[in-house]
C-alpha cells in the first residue's frame, strides 16, 4: 500500500565475497546426530530475507549464514535452548516458527478460543430459545389475553340476552362448537 | 431498541473489522520490530578500512554516534548515500560505517565515486557483526546514546526525518 516503501538489499550467496567461516565447510566429518541436529534446528528457524522460508531452505546470504552459525554452535555443544536464544536476542521472536506466548502476542494465542465461545454461547442461547417456542406453541401473551378479555367483554354487553354462546374467537371453543 | 442492536451490533463489528484490516495493509511486513532496540549494542573490535586503525566500540562510549551498515553491492544505499553526505557536515555526532560482507577494495572503490561521509569505516567481512546488531538486509541505520545503548534502528535508506527525530533529541539531552 505505501509508495514510501524502500527497497532494501539482502546479500546474495554470489555477492558475499568475504571468506565465509570455514568450520561448516571443513573436511570433519559430521556424524549423523549432528545432521539430524543442525537439520531440526534450522527448520524451526525463519529466514528473515524470505519470510515464507525457514532458514534450512532458503538460499539467501543470511540464511546460508545463520546455518553456518547453527552448525558451528552444534559442533561446540551448546544446547537447542542456547541456540534459539542466540537468535532470538538477534531477531526477536519473529525469528521462531513457534513463536513463545507473551503478552503482545497473547490475542493470537487466545483470540480464536475467545471466539469460539462466544460463537458457541450464541448457538446455545438460539437452541434454548427455540425449545421453549416448541414447548408452548399455542400460548397467547399476556397482550393477546388481555386484547381477547376486551372483545369477549364487548361482545357481552352488546348481547346481554344471548342465550346461544358466543362465536368466540378463541380456538378453543371454536373447535367445541364443531364437535 | 433490541432491533437497534440487533442491526447495529453487527455494523459496528463490520467497522471496526475495516479499520483494523485497512491499517494492517499500511504495514510493511519486512519492516520488523529490533529485538536489539534498548539494549546494549554489541561490541566490537575490528580493523578499519584504509588505515591500520583499529575501530572499537568502547571508544564510542560516552559520545553519540550512528552505525550505518552499507555495502558496494547494496542497490539501495546508493538512494541514501546524498543523505549521509548531508548529514557528515555536522560535527556534533559520530558517523560510522560498517562494511558489510564486503570486499575492502571494492568498497573503496565505491566510496570514491560516491563520496565518504564516515569518520571511520569498520569491516565486517564475514559478516558477523551484522549477525551480532540482528541486521537482515542492507542498509540499516542505529543511533547509539553515550551508555552504548542502542536507541533506533532504522531498516532501509534512511529519510530526511531521520536526524531530526532519532539523533537530535539524544544530542539535546547529552551535551
Amino acid at each position: 500500500m505505501s509508495t514510501e516503501r524502500t527497497p532494501t538489499d539482502a546479500p546474495t550467496p554470489e555477492k558475499a565475497t568475504a571468506p565465509v567461516n570455514d568450520l561448516a565447510h571443513t573436511g570433519e566429518p559430521a556424524d549423523s546426530a549432528e545432521i539430524a541436529r543442525v537439520r531440526t534446528l534450522t527448520e524451526q528457524l525463519r529466514c528473515l530475507v524470505c519470510q515464507n522460508q525457514t532458514i534450512a531452505d532458503s538460499n539467501a546470504g543470511l540464511a546460508i549464514d545463520l546455518r553456518e552459525q547453527v552448525v558451528k554452535q552444534v559442533r561446540s555443544g551448546r544446547t537447542d535452548t542456547e541456540i534459539k536464544q542466540y537468535m532470538v536476542e538477534r531477531y526477536g521472536d519473529f525469528v521462531l516458527y513457534d513463536p513463545p506466548f507473551s503478552t503482545i502476542n497473547s490475542v493470537l494465542w487466545i483470540g480464536p478460543f475467545v471466539l469460539l465461545a462466544i460463537g458457541l454461547l450464541l448457538v446455545w442461547r438460539s437452541v434454548i430459545r427455540r425449545h421453549r417456542s416448541v414447548d408452548a406453541p399455542s400460548q397467547p401473551s399476556a397482550e393477546q389475553r388481555a386484547q381477547l378479555q376486551v372483545l369477549e367483554a364487548r361482545y357481552q354487553a352488546s348481547t346481554p340476552s344471548a342465550s346461544t354462546p358466543p362465536a368466540s374467537t378463541s380456538k378453543d371453543s371454536a373447535q367445541r362448537r364443531t364437535r | 431498541m433490541m432491533r437497534w442492536v440487533r442491526l447495529g451490533l453487527p455494523l459496528l463489528i463490520f467497522t471496526l473489522l475495516v479499520i483494523v484490516l485497512a491499517r494492517g495493509l499500511e504495514f510493511d511486513p519486512r519492516h520488523l520490530p529490533s529485538a536489539r532496540q534498548g539494549k546494549p549494542a554489541p561490541r566490537f573490535e575490528v580493523p578499519t578500512l584504509g588505515s591500520d586503525q583499529v575501530f572499537s566500540t568502547e571508544s564510542m562510549l560516552g559520545k553519540v554516534w550512528v552505525i550505518n551498515v552499507f555495502a558496494s553491492w547494496c542497490t539501495a544505499c546508493v538512494i541514501e548515500h546524498p543523505k549521509l553526505l548531508k548529514l557528515s557536515k555536522r560535527s556534533d555526532f559520530n558517523l560510522i560505517g560498517l562494511a558489510y560482507k564486503d570486499e575492502p577494495a571494492a568498497t573503496a572503490q565505491w566510496l570514491r565515486q560516491h563520496g565518504d561521509p564516515y569518520q571511520q569505516i569498520a569491516l565486517d567481512l564475514n559478516g558477523q557483526i551484522g549477525i551480532d546488531y540482528g541486521v537482515y538486509g542492507v542498509p540499516e541505520t542505529y543511533v547509539i546514546n553515550p551508555q552504548g545503548v542502542i536507541t533506533y534502528r532504522h531498516v532501509g535508506p534512511i529519510n530526511d526525518a531521520f536526524f531530526d527525530q532519532h539523533v537530535a533529541p539524544l544530542l539535546a539531552a547529552n551535551p
